[in-house]
């Protein structure tokens, strides 16, 4: 295999050359993107080569037994490889191609990245794969419907925390008939957030001390209904009285107020952790804290150097806790 | 196709299908124990499909293909050449369904299949062979289709795929028509054994033309240049024999000793016939001329009597052109050791004959002059001895039978002194003994007389019971001259057919009978859309091609010239069918299509509509950029939401697609 080596950079080499160029434009590329006639590539498989060296025989035994049925044969197969290359072309041609959603992760687990194929045609496209640049690994397949959009999600394994970037994507299709395979280069500017990986073994919850201000440890608090105010859109929703609503449906939405949500607070903080704790660790704990905080129901804040959450609970503010740990320190900054 | 994705069941089951597709039409041509063993193995592999077992193992598939390979060796005593390679390759199909693992085994069941379609033209390439093979590709491809994805039901499958071999058929009328047609064969053929196939044999005995006569399989078709010739001068020269044992007439001469005819011949003659003759296959080397051509078809010449011969047993369909001219003298300088052949009889046998015969010779002699006993060639008197002949077989009132009674160990004696009844051979077969006997040069000729003009095509259909035997009797002065026998004492058989001669009640082929009219125009009917497609697509050869080219004004076609014209001739369909395939209909909604317009003409302004705004949002953005035209912008805007988001009923929509479009002009 050693031997091999250099043969299998050049190739590479010559590859991603062949790419940038087929690209055209710097990746990423604007969206939506169009596969436009241009950017779709058509080549026979390994399959379509042995079915022109299978017409090649046949074509022999036309000529040498003076087969007018068989010229006949050959031709007419001549004939199909020649529409199945306008089918499996067509099969990518004119597809929209639009960035999805990338729901967030925490390290070690797959990264979905959405993409949403539009398919205006009144015919279904099958058989489209999804596959990194250059990967070995399994391709996904994806049928985009007739007048309609479809998704197609792309997995990577994650290992840091961080920001991940869809890396190139290769589009092929071989239907209908495996001989030929049509294929075009994707690089939609996708992201996706990592989050640390929660520590395993970490600290209890810091409470007590100064950073946990009244905070008591039974989260009853939580049913003392306190009274009603105008809904915001950031309120969760199980808080919305939809009672209220369904009585007046006509009237903006309402949020139930508790009392005891604000009595607890706790503050997560950098410096409650050991210096020695190397970086990764300690934001893997701080990720488990605010996991645990978020489960405990009680409001929580998190004080990193030159970053500071102010205290509160629910989903996005959890979600900005743990964006701020995936994305500290890191070079490139959230856009 | 990812070569290693595993085969499903229902992949399996397609597989299964296309081989029996391909596999049937095979039948008839291999042995009854290989066909049983192709029957088993794939009742096998449906059943293990059926319950999904597993296959079985290599080392069980490598004895088994050894032991197939061994059995058709055994067979065959051989592995090359037509029929053993097709058994072969069916053995080798069906065991390699046993062996169906990945999707690259699937592949190579495919292709084995494609080629065994070939297989099917080698021996039937008629319209329903034609037919059944259009149904075996179409099924092939669908599997094929299944092996990359199996979700579809099987008739969506075979639809999608009938409606690609449709598409691709415009590029096989062109290839067929354009690709350059090499005559083949490319490398010798491997002589296979004999098929069996009718027609005249190298020999002759009592009954055996007789026998012909009940069959109505084509000799072979003709397509004259002018008019018919009258039916009794279609006399089609076959074999000529000239060695008889007392019972058989046997061919002497089997090989090509002249390239060309060694007769003087004036094809520029008013009464020169030019026509095209397509033969089929009879696994001799004869090739039926008309007397007399004025050279043999290519790949062919003449033995020393006169016979044409093809260089190889024709085995496959045949067509060649000739010029003709009607009594054409031949054979007036005929070496002595001819003449002396045409002269030997047996030493014994027939006394009764050979005593008739003697008479005419002391006759004919005393006439010329030249003494009365002696039996010597007396070239004068071979004239006045065939006239004997010919009057003594009149009045022997000999009868034309289909159905001739056994003859004895004298057979001529038999035949013109006891029964009396005949068919052509037997009046040919005693005439040349009975003239060998008085000392003239004479021999047998076979081949065919008359035909019948298909009205439908114009093509004059030859027919196995249209074979025929007559003699050839050399006179001095004037060459061999055609006597036939027949024709002295059923004139009718000549001038009109063999039928109007043969007593009613006699079993004579049905559909020879001229009382099944209305059989006779199906048959016809029949026919002539058999030789169309013999004549235009099997037989659509280098020659063919060239003068179809010609025709078309493309002067003299050469693989350069044709090549380029092939070449453009596919570019300009696959444009056109690019065209067509990725002509996108646009169906969008008439409102939208507005829109659409109205962001383009914004978009010239600077003012780039995203998608994720609503039309009034984007309105309020617009307006902002462009004042001047802010309230127009604003109407529009909101005719458009209406439209889209209001309740309308349909001809409310119309008018508001109006008032929308004015709305659009007005900005």
């Amino acid at each position: 295999m050693e031997l091999f080596a250099p043969l299998t950079r050049l190739r590479r080499h010559v590859h991603e050359r062949f790419v940038r160029w087929a690209l055209r434009v710097r990746p990423p590329e604007p969206t939506p993107i169009v596969l436009t006639q241009r950017r779709v590539y058509v080549l026979p498989t390994r399959a379509g080569l042995a079915y022109a060296m299978a017409m090649v025989v046949i074509l022999l035994g036309a000529m040498n037994y003076n087969l007018s049925l068989g010229y006949g044969l050959v031709f007419l197969l001549g004939g199909l490889a020649i529409v199945t290359i306008l089918h499996t072309f067509r099969n990518l041609v004119q597809l929209v191609i639009r960035p999805g959603r990338v729901e967030p992760v925490f390290a070690g687990e797959p990264v979905g990245f959405e993409l949403i194929l539009e398919n205006t045609r009144r015919e279904t496209r099958p058989g489209l794969q999804f596959n990194p640049f250059m990967s070995d690994e399994e391709p996904v397949e994806v049928d985009a419907e007739a007048g309609n959009s479809s998704t197609a999600i792309i997995s990577l394994p994650t290992e840091r925390r961080g920001l991940v970037e869809l890396p190139r994507i290769t589009l092929t299709t071989m239907w209908p008939l495996g001989l030929i395979r049509a294929w075009s280069y994707l690089s939609p500017a996708m992201r996706g957030i990592v989050y640390p990986k929660p520590a395993t073994h970490a600290p209890p919850l810091p409470w007590g001390g100064e950073s946990a201000q009244g905070a008591t440890r039974d989260g009853s608090g939580r049913d003392d209904f306190a009274g009603l105010r105008a809904h915001h859109p950031a309120d969760p929703p199980r808080h919305v009285a939809w009672k209220a609503a369904a009585r007046q449906p006509d009237s903006p939405l309402l949020t139930k107020l508790f009392s005891g949500a604000a009595a607890e607070r706790i503050w997560l903080q950098w410096d409650d952790l050991p210096d020695t704790l190397p970086l990764e660790d300690r934001l893997s704990v701080l990720c488990r804290w605010m996991l645990d905080a978020e489960k405990a129901g009680v409001a929580w804040g998190v004080r990193l150097p030159a970053f500071r959450l102010e205290p509160g609970s629910g989903a996005g503010h959890l979600a900005e806790g743990l964006r701020a740990l995936a994305l500290y320190g890191l070079e490139r900054a959230a856009p | 196709m990812r070569i290693n994705r595993p085969v499903t069941q229902r992949q399996c089951w397609w597989l299964l299908a296309t081989a029996v597709s391909v596999l049937a039409p095979l039948a008839r041509q291999l042995p009854l124990w290989l066909v049983a063993a192709i029957t088993g193995t794939l009742l096998i592999r449906g059943l293990l499909t059926y319950r999904q077992w597993r296959l079985p193992p290599r080392w069980l598939l490598v004895p088994l293909t050894f032991i197939g390979t061994g059995l058709v060796l055994w067979h065959y005593r051989t592995l090359v050449g037509r029929v053993p390679g097709i058994a072969l390759l069916a053995v080798l199909l069906s065991l390699k369904l046993l062996e169906l693992r990945v999707a690259r085994d699937a592949l190579t069941v495919v292709l084995l299949a494609y080629f065994l379609v070939l297989a099917q033209f080698m021996f039937d390439q008629g319209i329903p062979a034609g037919l059944l093979a259009v149904l075996s590709v179409v099924i092939t491809t669908a599997t094929l289709a299944a092996a990359s994805d199996d979700r579809p039901p099987p008739l969506a499958l075979v639809r999608r795929c009938a409606i690609m071999l449709l598409q691709g058929i415009p590029f096989m009328l062109v290839l067929f028509i354009l690709f350059p047609r090499i005559d083949g064969p490319l490398w010798g053929l491997p002589q296979d054994r004999h098929s069996a196939t009718s027609g005249l044999s190298d020999s002759m005995s009592p009954g055996s033309i007789a026998q012909l006569a009940q069959s109505d399989a084509v000799a072979f078709r003709v397509k004259f240049d002018g008019p018919v010739p009258p039916q009794s001068q279609l006399y089609w020269r076959g074999p000529v024999m000239s060695d008889y044992d007392g019972r058989t007439w046997r061919v002497t001469q089997r090989n090509i000793v002249r390239p060309q005819v060694p007769y003087l011949i004036d094809n520029t003659a008013r009464d020169a016939i030019r026509y095209e003759l397509t033969l089929e296959p009879h696994g001799q080397r004869w090739l039926m001329v008309l007397e007399m051509p004025d050279a043999p078809p290519a790949n062919a010449g003449l033995t020393s009597d006169l016979q044409f011969l093809s260089n190889q047993a024709v085995r496959t369909r045949l067509r060649y052109t000739q010029t003709s001219v009607p009594d054409t003298a031949f054979g007036q300088d005929e070496t002595p050791q001819e003449l002396a052949s045409a002269l030997t009889l047996p030493r014994s046998g027939n006394p009764r004959i050979r005593e008739v015969a003697a008479t005419w010779r002391v006759q004919a002699n005393s006439q010329v002059g030249a003494g009365d006993t002696a039996i010597t060639a007396t070239p004068a008197a071979d004239a006045l001895i065939l006239k004997a002949a010919e009057e003594f077989f009149l009045r022997q009132l000999l009868a034309y039978t289909l159905t001739p009674p056994l003859l004895g160990e004298n057979a001529v004696d038999d035949f013109v002194f006891g029964t009396k009844k005949g068919f052509c051979e037997h009046f040919a077969s005693a005439f040349v003994f009975a003239l060998r006997a008085a000392g003239v040069p004479a021999r047998v000729v076979a081949g065919y007389q008359g035909g019948e003009i298909n009205p439908v095509d114009g093509f004059l259909v030859v027919r196995q019971y249209d074979a025929h035997a007559w003699t050839e009797v050399w006179l001095s002065g004037r060459g061999w001259v055609r006597i036939d026998p027949t024709a002295i004492t059923m004139p009718r058989r000549i001038a009109d057919n063999f039928i109007s001669a043969v007593p009613s009640g006699e079993p004579i082929p049905l559909f020879a009978r001229a009382d099944l009219s209305w059989l006779r125009a199906v048959r016809n009917r029949f026919d002539a859309v058999a030789n169309g497609w013999n004549q235009m697509v099997l037989g659509y050869n280098a020659a063919k091609q060239r003068e179809f080219l010609q025709n078309l004004g493309i002067g003299e076609p050469d693989w350069r010239r044709m090549t380029a014209l092939l070449a453009g001739i596919c570019g300009v369909l696959m444009l056109l069918l690019t065209t067509w395939i990725l002509w996108q209909r646009q169906k969008l909604d008439p409102a939208l299509r507005i829109w659409q317009n109205f962001a383009r003409k914004l978009e010239r302004r600077g003012i780039q509509w995203q998608p994720w705004e609503g039309p009034l949002d984007f309105a309020q953005r617009a307006g902002e950029h462009w004042p001047e035209r802010r309230e127009q912008i604003h109407a529009f805007a909101q005719r458009y939401a209406r439209l889209r988001y209001a309740r309308t009923t349909d001809e409310g929509k119309t008018s508001a697609l109006n008032a929308l479009r004015r709305a659009l002009r007005a900005i």
